[in-house]
């Protein structure tokens, strides 16, 4: 029992008919830490959640959490992960409380305990004033803060969380990395999925990046950025038929590949030092080529996927290709 | 509705949580007694959904009311000779119908229910299976008995005078309410199977049809010709039927009535275990 591993899954498949949609994703989250599973829509998050929660069979590969197999003995897993999913999964036709109290008596808490439970739980994430309010009147934010609360009724140690904060208004979003980064403090493991880069930054201590539902890349938020340089310089060329030049004169300066948005005369470049912006800027002037507008960015999401594989996390032909 | 609120930070309970603590705890499966309070839990729920959709009770309300009046005028000359000597054939066979409606209705809404996202939180709990199925099966209990009244009372209105007297009223009707919570497991299977709530509306009316009208229910069977008579002897509707008119009008327990528990013993037998792995599939 040295063993110190929340979740070890190796080489984990799905298929849906002919589509896989999980394709071998070996997967390892220690305990006590917040992993996050960065990628695309349609990258396959959900689904390898799903599989680990016991929501969807299994098709290939094994999955271990806390070392209970999660084919062979769905039910104690149940009793060891609080799911979160995507969209809330809580009863619209019941109130806030409600909600929490059915949770709880279903996972055997007392009537007594389940009433104080739903108490504190309602109060710690700032749910007491909707409490008993129909759930039709909830904002998106309260509905997944009330989710969020049904998933820790039992303190379940391991936490998945499948993209908490998508569709979040910032203030709501910084609320909820709060509440997240807490949970990590009280002991459980947070196992977390986001099309952010910027979300796996602030929260998470590990990251998996999945692309087309295979695994591309694992390392720390900040490795993973220095593979794509620091922050990226966008430019916006006055004449969209210079692109190409314009790439050229950058390969030359930087040896970096840009991002070209050819219709738009749209140009993001890697930087690996932000001091070499003037470089380039320098460089496209002597070249005669014009530019409309210019900043330096944070590498997004799209740019760590270029870097790791070579094509935009938005160009996805992978349903059509599958059928 | 605005969402201003505080997040504090007062934990849950003080102690941190320790895995493999946990992980001893863990049981295999629900023993019988968490399955209990957990089937309870989820009649609670549906409950609560009934009181604030009261609307749903309509058919319940309507349908004893309408048809015990409507067949009673139409079918009552031409079957029996008048009305008053109809009822006691009819009254037994409304409450048969009335009581296949509202299972019908159980399988429907389940459907509804199943695709809605708690449920995606009924089946990451550890939970029995077959707790969501049975839950709002036992809230159903409570259409069943009203379902049940109504018609009697519907009868009675109209000159229906049981021989049978309380008592035989009384376990007519737990009867009916019995056979309704049996046969109601076919729909929830139905229920667990079907694409859309829909398409158990469209299966649910064609088992129904045969089961209320190849019976006993409005007519007599001697006056079928021979290849229905025996179907109408097989279906289970038509054993309760005949149990709930010995029951109503003699007040006599006869065999009838216990072939029509032990009908209702099988389908329950049959179609509980079909539901419940069927809806632990579907996930
Ligand atoms: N039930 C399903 N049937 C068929 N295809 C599915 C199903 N669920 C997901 N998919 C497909 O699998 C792929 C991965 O989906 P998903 O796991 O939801 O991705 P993500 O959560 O990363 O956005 C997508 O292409 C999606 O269309
Ligand atoms: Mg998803």
């Amino acid at each position: 029992m040295a063993d110190l591993s929340a979740v070890r899954a190796d080489s984990l498949v799905k298929n849906f008919g002919d589509f896989r949609a999980v394709d071998g994703i070996d997967l390892h989250v220690r305990q006590g830490e917040i992993f996050g599973v960065l990628g695309p829509n349609g990258a396959g998050k959900t689904t390898m959640l799903r599989m680990l929660a016991t929501l969807l069979p299994i098709d290939g590969g094994h999955a271990e959490i806390f070392g209970v197999d999660v084919r062979r003995e769905p039910h104690r897993i149940r009793q060891l992960v609080g799911v979160t999913g995507q969209y809330a999964s809580v009863d619209e036709d019941l109130t806030a409380r409600e909600n929490l109290w059915l949770f709880a008596r279903l996972q055997g808490l007392t009537g007594t305990r389940a009433k104080t439970i739903a108490v504190e739980l309602l109060e710690r994430f700032g749910l007491q004033e909707a409490a008993d309010r129909p759930l039709s009147q909830f904002s998106g934010g309260m509905r997944r803060r009330l989710d969020l609360a049904s998933s820790l009724i039992t303190r379940p140690p391991l936490i998945f969380l499948d993209e908490p904060t998508t569709g979040l208004d910032p203030r709501t979003r910084g609320q909820m990395w709060d509440t997240i980064r807490e949970l990590v403090t009280d002991g459980s493991t947070i196992l977390l999925t986001t099309q952010y880069l910027d979300e796996a930054d602030q929260l998470a201590d590990r990251v998996a990046v999945i692309d087309r539902g295979r695994k591309v890349a694992e390392d720390t938020p900040d490795a993973l950025k220095t593979q794509v340089g620091d922050s990226t310089l966008q430019l916006n060329l006055a004449d969209g038929s210079d692109t190409v030049l314009a790439a050229n004169v950058v390969r030359r300066l930087l040896g970096e590949e840009p991002v070209l948005t050819p219709e738009s005369g749209r140009m993001n470049i890697p930087l690996p030092d932000p001091n070499r912006a003037a470089d380039v800027l320098i460089g496209l002037r002597e070249a005669g080529l014009g530019i409309s507008s210019v900043s330096v960015a944070k590498p997004t999401l799209d740019e760590v996927f270029l870097a790791l594989t070579g094509h935009g996390a938005d160009d996805e032909p992978q349903m059509e290709a599958a059928r | 509705m605005t969402t201003t609120s505080t997040m504090t930070t007062t934990p849950l309970t003080p102690r941190r949580i320790d895995p493999s603590a946990v992980v001893a705890r863990t049981t295999a499966r629900s023993s019988v007694q968490e399955t209990w309070v957990q089937i309870l839990a989820m009649a609670r729920r549906a409950l609560k959904k009934m009181r604030r959709k009261p609307e749903q009770f309509f058919d319940v309300l309507i349908q004893p009311l309408l048809f015990t009046a409507m067949f009673a005028f139409i079918f009552g000359g031409a079957i029996s000779g008048s009305v008053s000597d109809y009822l006691p054939v009819l009254i037994p066979g409304i409450l048969a119908q009335t009581a296949l409606t509202v299972c019908m209705a159980t399988g429907v809404q389940l459907r509804e229910d199943m695709d809605k996202g708690v449920f995606d939180r009924f089946k990451s709990l550890p939970i029995a299976r077959i707790a969501p199925l049975a839950g709002p099966m036992i809230a159903d209990l409570i259409r069943y008995g009203l379902a049940s009244v109504l018609t009697l009372v519907a009868g009675l209105a109209i000159g229906y005078r049981p021989g049978g007297g309380v008592l035989g009223c009384v376990g007519g009707i737990v009867l009916t309410v019995i056979a309704g919570w049996s046969l109601a497991w076919i729909f929830t299977w139905l229920g667990t199977m079907a694409r859309s709530a829909q398409s158990v509306q469209g299966i649910s009316m064609m088992i129904m049809f045969p089961l209320t009208f190849l019976s006993n229910a409005f007519v007599p069977a001697e006056t079928l010709p021979g290849w229905l008579q025996a179907f109408v002897k097989v279906n289970p509707v038509s054993h309760v039927v005949s149990a709930v008119r010995d029951l109503f009008n003699d007040g006599a327990v006869t065999a009838e009535v216990g072939w029509a528990v032990i009908g209702c013993v099988v389908v329950v037998a049959v179609f509980a275990p079909l539901a419940v792995r069927s809806y632990s599939r579907k996930m």
